[in-house]
């Protein structure tokens, strides 16, 4: 950063949920880019000053769950020429131009979600033989902090180790493959079924032995849940549940959500603890993606119903689980995941363009473009789904808004999810537009809850950051958190939850995003273009172990297509590299 | 109102002028209408640096654009107007009438590919040839002309009407390959002949070849002879063979087919 960015904001409504602050007026001091208790009086002299009177002041937006970066996101670029001609960004004295509606370039993507008052975004998921991919386009972005979740769900070694019981290789590959890759945490996708679709199949059960390796479902879920545990990971284990898009998965998600139960979860990130009033390591040993996707009821396409109330009475009477929503906001996605075989169940139903794709002995994906039609009345209950996953159940601190990113929609439609979270007007005009499915099909019409801006703090930067765990930094406005600011032109005196359009258009154009101490965002216009973090994390493990292991990796590697001194990510291809150290000697977890 | 454009010179690199519309110059001078800016490649200069302008105001009615001269490196003429006409006594580049809803665009000479494109509305008409993709979809999509008319009195290229789901494409001469494909809804009539996959992955819509379609697409079957057959605004006089299709992608797909017995 080229100067000292010390900054005051004045006045402001602050919502700051990890500090239990519900929009107390106050104001907010902000040096060399860090929030900090107050600010000496020749600081004081040069700080920038924002008056943020009458306004609503919340941390930086938090990200946790987005398909931004890699092969997949490109794939999607590069098979939707449509997406793009009509979505255009014109360059500018400080921005690159770009174009892409639900799959923007990486440029605009960077500016879209600066504008919108967002600074962290996670890639949800990176094949590992993908990385360098993902890291080159996550260089590329402008502004946002970022990292991204390695897929282990369907790893040959993982499903290797974890048949023949050997769960400290397990842990010590998945440590060696995070350093190795620059990977933040552990995803998990269709685990075990994945595999299976390399023969045109799937797994039908938690119970089901997959292919050659014979693990089942609910033993790489429970094996991986170990492992996060034993490398301390800031993250939990990070589920894209088995079954996902059929009628009647939310049974699936449920027994899936109930397999780690027991562990305990250990964030062992060595940071530096800031000052937060409530906890900011995560409670939960389990963190499920997209929800909605998830929270089927029904058992075919003419009897689908939502199943949200059914996860939702779960999800209420556990504490160690914490689930993004995956919300449809409705109009154009494209579709993009690991799971091969949903998507090419996608393809079955759509009969749209295609694209699948087998990473060698790690995963697999497929993209397919999509169009949710208030008209549909399957598409209808899935908005209603992705609302009531957010409005059932109870506790904020469980829940995390997003649209799964481009897959339940675009990341640009989440003030469309804010207005709908906190008005119930909002919702029954959408209702009235779309199939009466929405509310005949799901509970969604008789829920009577409308959202707090604390809640809305809490489901869309405090509770995403502390449940990646990146919150000892993200999330919240205490001393020692980066100073990432986002200012909305919202009096929290005159809200009115009738008025859902006023709300609408605040928090899609803030008043300013401020990121590490500097104005970066304008009204929706980009005013600097600062380039962010990578975050990844370092977990230590025994060396025996580590070098057992490398052995088996060893010979193992024949199989891949590239040559062994090829496949990790060199340091030198992250910009602004921030590396957060797990589990070292001293706490070290090893069990024998 | 009424604005004569005439071509100052031969054109290098391709002009981006989608400012070239009715709806645009209605109601500005010529001194703003010369100022207007368009791409040629990295750059955007003034129109006045490619067109004389003259403006003639009086007539309340609609407005109406005259270019006098070639302007066949000239791309977007008419791209998405709602209202108005445009004639050009010349020939015109890429693009033209793209995604127009309304109005009328006449072209005395030929036009090149993408004339039409994903249009929902109005009247282009062409007195020379085409290129390809007339009225089609953008690549990628499958939706292409949803509305409108397409009366084209020469030749056009490949993929003509691709996507087509409504409206009225008369081709007076021939159309080479994949003529209607993926067509879902509308009309294509072509006087001439047909080279290769015409009709392919059709679902809807009806596509009449009046002369030799070189090679018919394999997923069509027969469905009887007709005398006459009446089209919307379209009269074809003879006997027809009709073939549905195409079933080599769709189960049930009510694509018609209609080809002149010689």
């Amino acid at each position: 950063m080229t100067r000292s960015a010390n900054m005051i904001i004045k006045n402001g409504y602050v919502f700051d949920p990890l500090n239990d602050l519900d929009g107390e007026v106050m104001d907010l001091f902000i040096r060399d880019g860090r929030v900090v208790g107050d600010l000496r009086a020749g600081e004081r002299r040069d700080a920038k000053v924002i008056d943020a009177s009458g306004k609503t002041v919340m941390p930086g937006g938090v990200d946790s769950h987005a398909h931004v970066a890699g092969a997949k996101v490109n794939a999607g670029r590069l098979m939707r020429p449509e997406d793009h001609y009509r979505s255009v960004r014109e360059k500018t004295r400080l921005t690159h131009s770009g174009s892409g509606y639900t799959i923007p370039s990486v440029y605009k993507q960077g500016y879209d979600y600066a504008a919108m008052g967002y600074t962290t975004v996670f890639e949800a998921a990176m094949p590992p033989l993908e990385a360098r991919h993902t890291h080159e386009e996550m260089r590329a972005t402008p502004i946002l902090d970022m990292g991204a979740y390695l897929v282990l769900g369907n790893n040959w070694f993982i499903m290797r180790y974890l048949k023949e019981g050997e769960i400290e290789k397990a842990a010590a590959y998945a440590a060696w493959m995070l350093r190795t890759h620059k990977g933040y945490g552990i995803k998990c996708v269709n685990p075990a079924g994945v595999e299976n679709w390399g023969w045109a199949k799937n797994v039908a059960g938690l119970d089901e032995p997959n292919i050659h390796f014979e693990v089942t479902p609910r033993e790489v879920i429970r094996g991986l849940a170990e492992v996060n545990e034993m490398l301390g990971l800031p993250m939990s284990l990070h589920l894209h549940a088995n079954n996902l898009g059929h009628p009647g998965n939310w049974e699936t998600a449920r027994d899936s959500l109930m397999i780690p139960s027991g562990l305990a979860p250990a964030n062992r990130s060595e940071v530096d603890e800031p000052e937060t009033k409530l906890d900011c390591r995560r409670r939960q040993t389990v963190y499920l993606a997209h929800a909605q996707f998830n929270a089927y009821g029904g058992t075919s396409w003419r009897d689908f119903c939502s199943g949200a109330p059914e996860l939702a009475r779960y999800l209420n009477q556990t504490e160690d689980v914490v689930i993004d929503s995956g919300s449809v906001p409705f109009g154009p996605a494209t579709t993009m995941t690991g799971d091969g075989p949903a998507q090419h169940d996608l393809y079955v139903i759509t009969g749209q363009k295609w694209s699948n794709t087998d990473v060698e002995m790690e995963c697999g994906s497929g993209v397919l473009p999509f169009l949710y039609l208030k008209t549909s009345p399957v598409h209808s209950v899935q908005w209603a789904i992705g609302l009531e996953v957010l409005l059932l159940i109870d506790d904020p601190w469980k829940t995390i808004m997003t649209t799964d990113h481009p897959n339940g929609g675009v990341f640009t439609r989440y003030p469309d999810l804010i207005a709908w979270l906190m008005s119930k007007r909002a919702r029954d005009e959408t209702a009235r537009e779309c199939h009466k499915w929405a509310y005949d099909r799901s509970s969604l019409g008789g829920v009577d809850r409308e959202i707090s801006l604390y809640e809305v703090a809490v489901i869309t930067r405090a509770n995403p950051a502390r449940t990646i765990g990146i919150a000892h930094r993200k999330g919240h406005l205490g001393p020692g958190a980066d100073g990432d600011v986002t200012i909305y032109d919202l009096d929290p005196a005159g809200l009115d939850s009738n008025d859902p359009s006023s709300i609408r258009s605040a928090f899609g154009r803030p008043e300013y995003t401020v990121k590490d101490g500097r104005i970066v965002a304008r009204r929706g216009e980009i005013v600097a273009v600062p380039e962010g973090r990578r975050f990844y994390t370092t977990p230590y493990v025994d060396e025996d172990q580590e070098l057992e292991m490398m052995a088996d990796v060893k010979e193992w590697f024949k199989y891949y297509t590239v040559g062994f001194a090829n496949y990790p990510v060199p340091e030198r291809y992250l910009k602004n590299p921030t590396p957060i150290a797990v589990n070292r000697p001293l706490e070290a977890v090893v069990r024998r | 109102m009424e604005a004569t454009l005439t071509p100052r010179g031969r054109i290098g690199i391709m002009v981006e002028a989608e400012v070239i519309s009715p709806d645009v110059f209605q109601g500005l001078g010529i001194g703003e209408i010369e100022e207007l800016e368009v791409w040629q490649g990295p750059e955007k200069h003034p129109l006045a640096e490619f067109f004389d302008v003259e403006v003639r105001a009086e007539g309340s009615g609609e407005t109406r654009i005259v270019i006098e001269g070639d302007v066949s490196r000239v791309k977007r003429i008419g791209q998405s107007m709602k209202s108005g006409s445009i004639e050009v006594h010349g020939s015109a580049g890429m693009h033209t009438g793209t995604g127009m809803s309304g109005g009328e665009i006449t072209v005395e000479g030929d036009v090149g590919s993408w004339a039409g494109m994903e249009m929902s509305g109005g009247l282009l008409t062409v007195l020379g040839d085409a290129g390809d993709h007339v009225g089609s979809a953008y690549r990628g999509s499958w939706q292409g002309m949803t509305n409108g008319r397409i009366v084209i009195d020469g030749n056009a290229k490949s993929q003509l009407g691709g996507g087509i789901t409504g409206g009225e494409i008369i081709v007076g001469g021939d159309v080479e390959n994949f003529c209607a494909i993926r067509q879902s809804g509308g009309t294509i009539v072509v006087r001439g002949s047909a080279v290769r996959g015409a009709g392919a992955e059709m679902s809807g819509g009806t596509l009449a070849v009046e002369g030799k379609v070189e090679q018919i697409s394999p997923g069509f079957l027969p469905a009887g002879q007709e005398e006459n057959p009446k089209l919307a605004d379209v009269e074809l006089i003879g006997r027809f063979e009709r073939l549905t299709g195409d079933y080599a992608a769709f189960k049930n797909p009510k694509g018609s087919l209609l080809l002149k017995e010689v």
